[in-house]
């Protein structure tokens, strides 16, 4: 018999509506998923007795024919969403204790939809770094491993790794994410999940840590495309808390979720995201991706991005730059660690030195640089203007395709400590997911297939501006001609 | 362009980050190689290109003024590693002492 | 206005000052953080009612909580377009906010929302009343809104600084002046037309006690038409006259480095008033660098042509228009118009005192003079303000009525003035319950004159002989016979009468 942690939200809420099981014993059977899976290290807070409690009321709800549309779901949250009462950390030790007195307007909206949030996910400290080593709670661990070799672990990519494990895991249903250059995205490929970076403007900031806030954009991390669009229907929609949050319906995405071809749809594919040396099995997958488009009935045409090879130095001017001042707000004053000092100044610069990891550091520094007198031309308006041309880009394909197709990332998983001695290389991760994340565009990626090391690899699907559910119906029929029904062997058993 | 010590200095000093000598040779390393990277940038021709702040396009969303608040003293003082809430001077954040 | 233009500006003589070594010239701009009269603040829904306990008009939006934004006040953004019409300043239709970065106790995001390269208003210009009806017109460079920080008490604790948010984020228009102002006395005659505009279009308090107001001033040197000297910048100067001493120092202070062959160094200052003293900030030592950018919660603040059209078509009367009105409509001095249009509170009495209860016209100069002199001398004596003047403009005007119909004297009015301060009543109920009313009767008068004149044969002679002199004796004699309230012109005309 299928264990209730293998079910997808949709099985679920259907197995919960037809009283097959109930949420408490949903809930319990992940609450032990959990506690078995602890080593991976996926969450910072675990809040299985508020869920146990919560999973009641659901129950009650179903009973009473006033269950939300995520009733008794098991959820977690990226611990970069703000949670009432609860622990936050951002995966920083700068916010050692923070316990903030409000909700995110994403994570209340999924509260008030019924969900029972089981905890507080794992992160690259701030959301900055693509391996989820950055965290101060240490690093995540990828649930896959490679065949040939299963006692080395894997990164679950970044920065939203405690949620792509936890979700790979079957520790929860689905999971917040947050992508700022393809944190949710990069991930989902890396763990062979389904990761959706709605337009920027479609889920709410307010509440949610800031990294970059001009590229953040919450989104969901679920083990299908009809999972995504389900939390995203609920995630996403106005929110007058956030000026930058855009006033649009939110898009009915069932007949999205339900197709079944791309007849009519014009696919792009971006003849400068065929980067020399890019790995060949990556290289493969993108073709067959291509090759079921077509079989589905897209109609794929070559198009050219030109200012794609800039994507990542703009994103690394402009991320930090925005960061600099968004961290400013962490001086041990109001909140969070305090290193005492003598003098306020040296308080601060205590405080800031102990409260920040490496990378963090080292993108303040680099922010606060290329913002300085000086330099202020020559990097940051420099980048401001290249983006301008990168989003260009996308508007000059977009007169032609209605989606893009593109490999999530150069590579799958890679083990944990590989990369972590140089920072450019790091970043070379996000090459595929950054431009997408300059643009604003709706961007998601899903599992194609498995690398000959048995590791997932993800395509991602670039869509227009707020043609979120274009995108979401690429990725339903791309997931059809996929197949992709590999789960990593430590949890198939 | 690369940074010096200087540089690395001062812009530690801007942002309040202490940076203990025997770290700043090698977080000079890791910056210049940063800027480096984002040095490809030069390459392009942004003549007359306008700077992308964001990718929002409408205007500016504006609220009503009103006072739609509850007094938060309590929340607001709670996370303070240390704070003033006791005396009867009232509730305050405390920092060391500033000489203006 | 360019740099040029300014440097060009020239003092009066009378403000030059006088070193060892010649005349020196004071270039003074004035930077003013006028407090938005919003209910809540710029960017949050939190209140700004002033003396509110500490840290309870904080929302975690101006405690800079993790994941807070700002959403801007629609009042706000109103009272500032106002504020740059009345200051006949351009509007602009795109502005945007930006992030100006520094960490400070009392600054909880560690950057202050400001507008910096596209500020809501550009231009704009500062009538100054000076004495003697002259006046001077200083540009404004700028007006921008921003954010107020939270404030820092030094003094509560022997080696720790407390901080109170809630003035963080309250909405502050920032208004700059061109370098223009050469003297102490025009800084002052600055801030006083721009707090009265300020208050006339209601979109400030004015107050500067309790810091609704506030003023940086930009002070330098040079010998007269020379280049501009190296600035200081004094920090928030509490009060009009503090602005005006706080120069006077700083000019001082400078001009005895330079004549000893010093340079001044730039730098920001205090102005410590009880020993009337400016000392450089230890706080502000550091190296500035704002790293100002486009703030990217917050997208360009656009405004319709057509709405700033219809803030503009909607602006009450300003000082300046005011107290042209009264020159030119009621015949007043210049002086006098523009004592009456300084304030508003003023300009209301005043009108009010013209036509509260009136059934006839009154006259404005009469009106006018009244107020100016005995009015204004009253409150000044009791030290009260316009509002609680103890007598009201509808009791003044009836005064004036008084006078005009005949009932009362000049002179008898002035008694009447004091009865109403004193408490007694209407002018009128005064006149009627003192017995004051003037006799106008010409019989009455006759009689009197009459008695004076048989009682004082000699003198009678005398005038006629010549003594033209004599004829204020008589007057005065039936003044006293009458108790004062003879119509002094009836009695004029009756005495030259009886005396030919």
């Amino acid at each position: 018999m299928t264990k209730l942690t293998e079910l997808t939200i949709t099985a679920a809420l259907l197995g919960l509506k037809t009283k097959q099981f109930s949420a408490a014993e949903l809930v319990a059977d992940h609450s032990a998923a959990i506690i078995a899976s602890r080593s991976l290290n996926a969450f910072i807070t675990e809040t299985l007795d508020s869920a146990a409690e919560r999973a009641k009321i659901s129950d009650q709800k179903y009973a009473a024919g006033t269950a939300g549309v995520l009733e008794g779901i098991p959820l977690g949250y990226k611990d970069l969403f703000c949670t009432k009462g609860v622990l936050t950390t951002a995966a920083s030790h700068i916010l050692d204790g923070f316990k903030p007195p409000y909700d995110s307007t994403v994570t209340a909206r999924l509260d008030a939809a019924g969900s029972v949030m089981m905890g507080k996910l794992n992160l690259d400290e701030f959301a900055m770094g693509s391996s989820n080593e950055t965290s101060f709670y240490n690093a995540v661990t990828n649930p896959w491993r490679r065949r040939s070799d299963p006692n080395t672990p894997l990164v679950p990519g970044g920065s939203s790794g405690g949620s792509a494990s936890a979700v790979t895991a079957e520790m929860v249903m689905g999971a917040t994410g947050t992508d700022t250059g393809g944190s949710i995205r990069q991930p989902a490929a890396f763990c062979g999940l389904v990761g959706f970076k709605p337009s920027y403007g479609r889920c709410s900031r307010w509440g949610v840590v800031a990294f970059a806030s001009s590229l953040d954009q919450a989104g969901p991390m679920t083990r299908s495309v009809a999972d995504a669009a389900l939390m995203f229907e609920v995630m996403a929609g106005f929110d007058p808390l956030d000026s930058t949050s855009a006033n649009l319906p939110v898009p009915d995405t069932r007949a999205a979720v339900a197709s079944t071809d791309l007849k009519g749809v014009k696919i792009g594919v971006p003849k400068e995201y065929r980067i020399d040396g890019t790995n060949p099995e990556i290289i493969a997958m993108w073709e067959e991706g291509v090759r079921w488009a077509k079989a589905a009935g897209a109609k794929i045409l070559e198009v050219t991005l030109p200012h794609t090879k800039y994507a990542l130095p703009t994103y690394y001017v402009i991320a930090p730059a925005e960061a600099s001042a968004n961290l400013a707000r962490y001086d041990g004053v109001r909140y969070g660690l305090r290193v005492p000092a003598a003098s306020l100044d040296e308080q601060y610069e205590a405080t800031r030195a102990a409260g920040f990891g490496a990378e963090v550091k080292r993108r303040i520094l680099i922010g606060t640089y290329v913002l300085s007198a000086g330099y202020y031309d020559a990097y940051y308006r420099k980048a401001q203007q290249v983006r301008n041309l990168i989003t260009r880009d996308f508007t000059e394909a977009f007169t032609k395709v209605d989606l893009l197709l593109t490999p999530t990332a150069p590579s799958s998983a890679f083990a944990i400590g590989d990369k972590t001695m140089d920072a450019v290389t790091m970043y070379l991760n996000d090459v595929f997911t950054v431009p997408a994340s300059l643009a604003g565009l709706p961007a998601i990626s899903i599992p194609a297939k498995l690398d000959s090391a048995g590791l997932p690899l993800g395509l991602q699907l670039i869509g227009r501006a707020f043609d979120d559910a274009m995108v979401i119906r690429g990725a339903a029929v791309l997931e059809k001609s996929a197949g992709f029904t590999h789960r990593p062997h430590s949890i198939a058993g | 362009m690369s940074l010096n010590q200087d540089d690395v200095k001062k812009v530690a000093r801007l942002a309040r980050i202490k940076l203990p000598a025997e770290a700043i040779p090698a977080m000079i390393t890791e910056l210049n190689g940063i800027i480096k990277f984002v040095e490809q940038l030069q390459e392009v021709d942004t003549k007359g290109v306008e700077p992308m702040v964001r990718v929002v396009t409408m205007p500016l969303p504006m609220r009503d003024d009103r006072v739609d608040y509850p007094n938060l003293q309590r929340e607001v003082l709670s996370n303070a590693q240390e704070a003033d809430i006791a005396g009867n001077r009232g509730r305050y954040f405390v920092v060391p002492k500033v000489v203006e | 206005m360019s740099l040029e233009s300014a440097m060009a500006i020239a003092a009066e003589p009378q403000d030059l000052i006088e070193g060892a070594t010649g005349k020196w010239e004071i270039v003074i701009g004035l930077e003013v953080h006028a407090q938005v009269l919003s209910q809540s603040k710029l960017f949050s829904a939190s209140a700004t009612a002033f003396g509110a306990e500490p840290n309870s008009q904080v929302s975690l939006v101006d405690a800079a909580f993790p994941g807070m934004l700002p959403v801007i006040n629609r009042f706000c953004v109103e009272q500032a377009a106002r504020t740059g019409l009345g200051i006949k300043g351009k509007v602009n239709p795109v502005s945007v906010f930006d992030r100006k970065n520094y960490f400070y106790a009392d600054l909880p995001q560690g950057y202050q929302i400001s507008q910096f390269t596209q500020p809501i208003v550009t231009g704009g210009e500062i009538i100054l009343d000076l004495p003697e009806g002259q006046s001077k017109t200083i540009g404004v460079t700028r007006l921008h809104l921003e954010q107020d920080a939270g404030k820092s008490s030094h003094d509560l604790h022997a080696t720790k600084t407390f901080v109170d948010l809630n003035r963080s984020g309250i909405a502050l228009m920032e208004i700059v002046s061109e370098p223009e102002l050469r003297s102490p006395e025009e800084a002052a005659a600055y801030l006083r037309k721009l707090r009265s505009i300020l208050r006339y279009l209601g979109t400030c308090d004015g107050n500067m006690e309790e810091g609704s107001l506030r003023c940086d001033a930009n002070v330098s040197v040079r010998k007269p038409g020379g280049e501009f000297g190296t600035r200081c910048e004094i920090k928030n100067v509490n009060s009009i006259r503090f602005v005006s001493q706080a120069i006077q120092y700083e000019a001082r202070r400078q001009i005895e480095i330079l004549e000893a062959g010093g340079t001044i160094n730039q730098e920001t200052r205090l102005y410590d008033s009880a020993r009337g003293e400016t000392r450089a900030m230890r706080s502000k030592e550091d190296a500035h660098d704002y790293r100002y950018f486009n703030d990217p919660d917050l997208l360009p603040l656009e405004l319709e042509p057509g709405w700033i059209e219809s803030l503009k078509s909607a602006l009450p009367e300003l000082p300046d228009a005011r107290s042209d009105r009264y020159v030119h409509d009621y015949g007043l001095s210049p002086y006098d118009a523009r004592v009456l249009a300084a304030e508003q509170e003023f300009s209301a009495y005043y009108e009010a005192a013209l036509t509260s209860g009136a059934t006839v016209q009154r006259d404005p100069k009469i009106v006018a003079n009244w107020m100016t002199s005995e009015v204004f001398a009253v409150l000044n004596r009791l030290n009260l303000e316009i509002s609680q003047s103890p007598i009201s403009a509808a009791h003044l005007g009836e005064l004036v009525d008084l006078i005009s119909d005949g009932t009362i004297s000049g002179k008898i009015a002035k008694e009447v003035f004091q009865a109403v301060i004193d408490g007694e009543g209407s002018p009128r109920e005064i006149v009627e319950s003192r017995g004051l009313r003037q006799v106008s009767d010409s019989g009455a008068i006759e009689a009197a004159i009459d008695s004076i004149l048989a009682a004082n044969p000699d003198k009678v002679a005398e005038f006629k002989s010549g003594k033209d002199k004599l004829f204020g004796f008589f007057v005065g004699q039936a003044m006293k016979a009458t108790a004062g309230k003879a119509n002094p012109a009836m009695l004029n005309d009756l005495l030259k009468k009886k005396l030919t």
